[in-house]
């Protein structure tokens, strides 16, 4: 013991008796599943933001137009089709405007009615794809003057549909950012009720050292420095434990995405989560040491 | 150095506990504090020492009118103020060594400092020995004295003892008689409250008594020595 002496002050001094009243094992534990939640919504915020710009950068610039009677004659020579493909080319905001084949409308009507469609002798529609050059580009006037053109041809407008699932996503965004801060919440509320518990066991320590006089922003700094190295250590066990679970849900949603599974663990998740991970232990000690301080330093005021 | 004019003191939702205190102490005074029990004794240090501040009237301890003083500022002024209790108030966790240094740590004084001072201290209270112990592996005499180790590491400009010897043998009391009083020797105000009227026979001074919250006895003028027998006041 004696040989603690010739030391410098040991860093940890434990003046208050800190270790025992703020626990090692309930506040860490309480604070690594807020963290594996706070991980479980990150991942949530994350993903449906990729699905809102991967829905909007690949329907949002897509359009399809049918076409009745694609075969028979309009002005100039022009088939139905031929006319309305020439028209969508020539609109500023169209990149592309291709008619597909016979084989690609078999191929793409097989599942509902079978291979060999085409022996059906159905009237089947002629089906343009278009891709505009940004997605919501106003077609109300085009719309209008290939119907003129051509009578019957409809603009598949995906529009509406892609504003309806970016208010989708966006409401799964509201949703995790809610989740995220309910979550930091009752993080905070855990720590508090900890630190309270800390003040009440170390009262008379607390009193004793007071008396000495320290000062509040020392007593406050002791219970933060104890209560920030508990919630990072949480923070880091509950992002740990989330990872698994994080990398099992992405497998399952690989689908949507454009990831493999073949591209390993690492390319499974999206990067802005990867970057995002290793700040929820950095979050956590920050909860955890204004949450100490402004406990301490309120309780503190009650002494004179 | 401690001065109180017309001071009162009620704890919240209470009736008054000290009333109408006037007295001063010089620097480098000692004065017994005597009275029966529940006469305010406990509650005049605690005035002194900052553990409250006066409901009324103006109280000036070290130079600082204490009403007016921010909250902020009164631990740096606590640290100038040494303090023995009764049930000594050691931190049960920490050595000897280290109750014995608190008062320097928190101050943030220097490590190596702090070794040589406390040794010296320890040497001086007889515990250099003990210095690792926990304080429940010392006896009640060896208790107290670190408690003194503690309230003078830091050299107080005021030294205060609430019943220091009641948990003390007579050969305990009078060793901590002669520890205050070359304290005292040294220029701390020291100002001991106590029942032991052995010990205050035994080492005659200036007293401020206390009866139902009133100062029926007090000296107000600098005491050149302690040692002089305080006339009775009526």
């Amino acid at each position: 013991m004696m040989s603690r002496h010739n030391l410098l002050r040991p860093a940890g001094f434990d003046e208050l008796g800190l270790r025992r009243a703020l626990a090692d094992r309930m506040l860490p534990f309480l604070v690594a599943a807020m963290a594996f939640l706070a991980a479980l919504a990150l991942a949530g915020w994350i993903g449906a933001a990729s699905l809102a710009r991967l829905w909007q950068a690949g329907a949002g610039t897509s359009l399809t137009v049918q076409v009745p009677h694609p075969a028979d004659a309009a002005h100039g020579g022009e088939t139905r089709l031929e006319h309305v493909v020439g028209m969508l080319r020539e609109n500023p905001g169209v990149a592309s405007a291709r008619a597909l084949s016979a084989n690609e409308l078999n191929a793409l009507l097989e599942p509902w009615l079978g291979a060999g469609a085409d022996r059906l002798g159905l009237p089947l529609p002629g089906v343009i794809a278009v891709r505009l050059t940004e997605p919501g580009f106003p077609l109300g006037a085009l719309a209008e003057r290939v119907r003129e053109a051509v009578p019957g041809t409809r603009l598949e407008d995906q529009g509406i549909w892609i504003t309806r699932l970016a208010t989708l996503a966006q409401s799964l965004q509201l949703c995790a950012a809610a989740a995220l801060l309910v979550v930091a919440g009752v993080a905070a509320a855990v720590i508090a009720v900890a630190t309270r518990g800390g003040l009440a066991a170390r009262r008379e320590a607390i009193e004793i050292v007071h008396g000495l006089g320290a000062s509040d922003s020392y007593i406050a700094g002791q219970f933060a420095a104890r209560a920030t190295l508990l919630a990072a250590a949480g923070g880091i066990a509950g992002g740990v434990l989330a990872l698994p679970v994080l990398l099992g849900l992405a497998n399952l949603a690989a689908p949507f995405g454009t990831t493999s599974e073949q591209a390993g663990a690492f390319a499974m998740l999206p990067v802005g989560l990867w970057l995002l991970l290793p700040g929820l232990p950095m979050v956590a000690a920050a909860i955890g040491f204004t949450t100490a301080q402004a406990t301490v330093r309120r309780w503190l005021r009650q002494l004179p | 150095m401690v001065r109180f004019d017309d001071v009162g003191l009620s704890y919240a939702g209470h009736p008054e506990v000290l009333h109408d205190l006037n007295f001063e102490l010089a620097e480098g005074a000692f004065r017994w504090l005597l009275g029966p029990s529940g006469a305010g004794k406990t509650s005049l240090l605690r005035l002194m020492y900052l553990a409250v501040r006066p409901t009324r009237g103006r109280l000036s301890i070290l130079g600082a009118d204490v009403a007016s003083l921010r909250r902020r500022s009164l631990p740096r002024l606590r640290r100038r103020i040494g303090v023995v209790f009764q049930d000594f108030r050691l931190l049960g966790h920490l050595s000897v060594f280290d109750n014995a240094a608190l008062p320097l740590r928190l101050a943030g004084r220097p490590e190596g400092q702090i070794r040589a001072d406390v040794g010296e201290m320890l040497r001086w209270v007889g515990l250099a020995k003990k210095a690792d112990a926990r304080p429940a592996e010392l006896s009640g005499g060896e208790q107290q004295r670190a408690a003194i180790a503690r309230a003078v590491v830091v050299r107080p400009n005021l030294l205060l003892a609430d019943e220091p010897t009641g948990n003390l043998d007579e050969i305990q009391a009078e060793r901590l008689m002669q520890l205050f009083k070359e304290m005292n020797r040294l220029g701390t105000t020291v100002v001991v409250a106590t029942h032991n009227d052995a010990l205050v026979s035994r080492h005659p001074a200036r007293a401020l008594r206390l009866e139902r919250g009133r100062l029926i006895g007090t000296t107000c003028e600098p005491v050149a020595a302690y040692a002089l027998p305080e006339p009775e006041v009526q």
